[in-house]
């Protein structure tokens, strides 16, 4: 029930952001977050941003499975 | 047929456009050249092997990146005559005008048709125009008729597809599709996405040179290239197999899809062919593609297969497996 | 696409399919349950069932908020459609889905004024441009749109736009959630929690099915790899004896949710009871617009709305509570397929009957 999508925010004004998925723009509502920056992702959905997408998150969540591809490896 | 009036999905080339023709279209009209149902129709006149088709254009807006209504028109029924192997020669045009059309934008259009009938070498020689009253029509409709000449030894039709058969593609999917959603979704490109109208006679010709043997082709409209595979799997009565990861798609229409909840399967493309070729000819094919302008990208995405009902069947990127399903209704942005 | 595409990797997914399977190997049959239509989607558009071990269901529940929605909402909507000088906006969604004796695509063939918009904030634009016309937005979703539909009402409030009002149909899931264990039969090994709704609402509420059923939880993301891990993550607690509420889906929820969003919900919205579409009244499960808000309820305007009608034979609500599969209804594939929905479960593309009419044949074959 939930398409949202990733964006880079590109811009800040005021409440509102343009951000962009691959090359398409959009401008998105930033009025659900309480602190967002100009480089940062973010979920949007319906026009709103709705999280700060946690790139620390993302990239821990990436390694697990890199270390899982390892342990196959290692185990065959 | 289940309503009782006609509804916008009955146009948009997926489930109930095939009910409509089939139930309530074809009956009427009965005759063996019309229920092959491929994109042309085939007579014979004395020895002479002719395509004829017909089609009309009604996209809203009428102007739209890479193109408009005109060079749409022209090059769609281009393209369904080259469907059939057939050289373009001769079009008609006829217009249904809204009356308050600005002549400024008919200009426009008329010019690009022109523009659009050189380039493939084709003669619009017969046409008719009626004024509607405002609110009458959208605008302006535009419908092509088209003669072509299918040269000795060419047969194509979507009945002739057989198991073993390579399925290409000429190019990237959805394209035309986003184009015109865009406009009407108010998103904004940062690369330009544009229809990728264009006439395909002239790619047709040199894939039929590098191996006369091919068996179909279509070039996936409406409804996109789900409705295609699906119609040429029922026409042929085999399954179709294609591999996810080969379909050539660009970043801008894969973005566009994210955000708006479409699926690339599902849109419109209007410069791109999809071909059945006996796995003799593919890469002679496939080569021939790619060594042409409009087919640069062309891939080889799947196979066909004899199997129990006929059905196209996708190999997803992650190595899953599922059925491509016929569209229905009206593609429309969704949030869930 | 970054945050998509790695998600998407497809030697990560065998990895983690070959985890799955070694996990699922020891263990009996396992039921799943997904409550959320976008993961119903993303199961089917990539064939993932077609990669799980045989003794791993994944069964999907109430989740899709269009398909829940039940005929008198619609019904509402169409005679709202009906009135002269009103205006429906509305997500795409909802054009197809069947009211007792209409729909909204029917409706717009007939002439009525019906818009499909992408976001509430075009609504209220509409609105704003077309002060003549009483605009009315069809405000359907679970908590991953309702801060969406807040925020816009609060602008519409603050900008003094009078004619903009919304009907609210917005459902919150844990209810549902709670609903489905109570009413018996159902055995679920555990629940593949919403992404998105978690997003915005953390991972308290999961809480009492953990406490009180004893039922794993894991809140996924929608890629293949966030579904495969959330699966993962879910067999690994049924094979330790575990019940818990962990978030597989990193990125994008925190244990606390989103607490502006959350807020937003609050000042727009107070908790109501709600029928769901096949199910029935589940307490505590709704929104509806706080009075403050009045002067942009859609619900308080006078229309005549014709008495709701169920179809006969059509079992959505079993269904839609993972207790028969599509394929056990005797309407499927004859008189409901998707052109001709007869209940919620085969309106929306991601409708467990849609989806099985669609993508399932294959599996039949399995």
């Amino acid at each position: 029930m939930c398409i949202a999508v990733p964006m880079k925010v590109t811009s800040i004004d005021d409440d509102r952001a343009t951000c962009v998925i691959g090359d398409v723009e959009r401008e998105v509502r930033l009025s659900l977050l309480a602190e967002v920056h100009i480089g940062e992702y973010v979920i949007v959905h319906a026009g709103y941003a709705i999280q700060v997408l946690d790139e620390k998150e993302a990239q821990e969540t990436l390694q697990l499975f890199a270390d899982f591809q390892r342990d196959i490896g290692e185990t065959g | 047929m289940r309503s009782d009036t006609i509804l916008l999905e009955h146009g948009s080339g997926g489930r109930a456009s095939r009910r409509l023709v089939e139930e309530l279209l074809v009956p009427y009209l009965k005759n063996q050249v019309l229920e092959r149902l491929d994109d042309h129709a085939e007579i014979e006149l004395e020895g002479i092997r002719l395509a004829f088709t017909t089609d009309s254009f009604v996209v809203d807006p009428i102007f739209f990146p890479g193109g408009d209504i005109g060079k749409l028109a022209v090059n769609g029924t281009i393209n369904d005559l080259a469907m059939g192997g057939a050289k373009p020669l001769f079009l008609s045009a006829g217009l249904i005008l809204e009356e308050g059309l600005p002549i400024a934008d008919l200009k426009r259009i008329m010019d690009s048709m022109a523009q659009a009938a050189k380039k493939a070498q084709v003669h619009i020689v017969a046409g008719d125009t009626k004024v509607v009253t405002h609110g009458a029509a959208d605008k302006i409709f535009i419908n092509t008729a088209g003669i072509g000449l299918i040269p000795k030894g060419v047969a194509l039709s979507g009945h002739r597809g057989e198991a073993g058969d390579r399925v290409l593609i000429s190019g990237p999917i959805g394209e035309h599709g986003i184009a015109v959603m865009a406009q009407r979704s108010g998103l904004d490109f940062a690369a330009s996405c544009k229809s990728d109208t264009a006439p395909l006679a002239d790619l047709v010709a040199q894939m039929l040179y590098a191996y006369q043997g091919i068996h179909s082709l279509r070039d996936p409209t409406r409804g996109g290239l789900a409705a295609t595979l699906n119609e040429l799997a029922v026409q042929s009565g085999v399954r179709i197999e294609v591999e996810e990861s080969a379909i050539p798609i660009t970043e801008s229409v894969e973005s566009a899809c994210e955000l708006l909840g479409l699926d690339p399967l599902h849109l419109a493309n209007e410069g791109v062919l999809v071909a059945l070729v006996p796995a003799e000819g593919a890469s002679l094919v496939l080569d021939a593609m790619q060594n042409h302008p409009l087919g640069h990208k062309a891939q080889i995405i799947g196979e066909v297969c004899s199997k129990k009902f006929p059905a196209v069947i996708l190999r997803t990127q992650i190595g899953g497996k599922r059925v491509v399903a016929v569209p229905t209704g009206v593609l429309l942005p969704r949030i869930c | 696409m970054r945050f998509l595409r790695e998600f998407r990797d497809p030697q990560a997914a065998e990895v983690l399919v070959r985890r799955i399977r070694k996990v699922a190997d020891s263990l009996g049959e396992i039921s799943f349950m997904e409550v959320c239509g976008t993961h119903t989607t993303s199961v089917y558009r990539y064939g993932i069932r077609h990669l799980l071990p045989p003794n791993i269901r994944i069964l999907s529940g109430p989740g899709c908020p269009v398909c829940v929605t039940p005929n008198a909402f619609l019904d509402r909507a169409i005679a709202l459609a009906r009135l002269p000088g009103v205006t429906i906006a509305t997500f795409g969604d909802m054009m197809r889905v069947p009211g007792s004796t209409s729909s909204l695509e029917r409706e717009q063939a007939r002439g009525r004024d019906i818009r499909v918009v992408y976001s509430p904030i075009d609504a209220l634009r509409i609105a704003a441009q077309e002060q003549h016309r009483r605009l009315v937005f069809l405000g359907v979703g679970f908590e991953t749109t309702a801060p969406a539909l807040a925020a816009t009402l609060l602008d519409a409030k603050r900008t003094e736009v009078k004619n903009f009002s919304v009907l609210s149909a917005a459902k919150v899931i844990p209810p549902a959630m709670q609903a489905l264990l109570k009413d018996g039969p159902l055995r679920l090994s555990g629940f593949l929690c919403p992404g998105h709704v978690s997003t915005v609402i953390g991972s308290r509420p999961y809480e009492p099915l953990v406490n009180e059923h004893g039922i794993p939880c894991v809140i996924a993301g929608f890629e293949p790899l966030d579904i495969l891990y959330g699966i993962l993550m879910l067999l690994e607690q049924v094979s330790e004896h575990r019940a818990e509420v962990e978030i597989a889906y990193r990125r994008a929820v925190r244990p606390e949710g989103n607490p502006k969003a959350k807020w937003v919900l609050k000042k727009v919205f107070i908790e109501c009871d709600a029928q769901w579409r096949g199910i029935g009244r589940i307490e505590g499960s709704g929104l509806a617009l706080h009075s403050t808000l009045k002067a942009h309820d859609a619900s308080l305007i006078e229309v005549k709305v014709e008495p709701a009608r169920e179809v006969p034979g059509c079992i959505c609500g079993l269904v839609l509570g993972g207790q028969r599969t599509p394929f056990e209804c005797g309407l499927f594939a004859k008189e409901c397929t998707p052109e001709t929905p007869q209940g919620a479960c085969m309106v929306s593309v991601e409708g467990t009957c849609a989806a099985a009419y669609c993508y399932g044949r294959i599996e039949e074959e399995r």
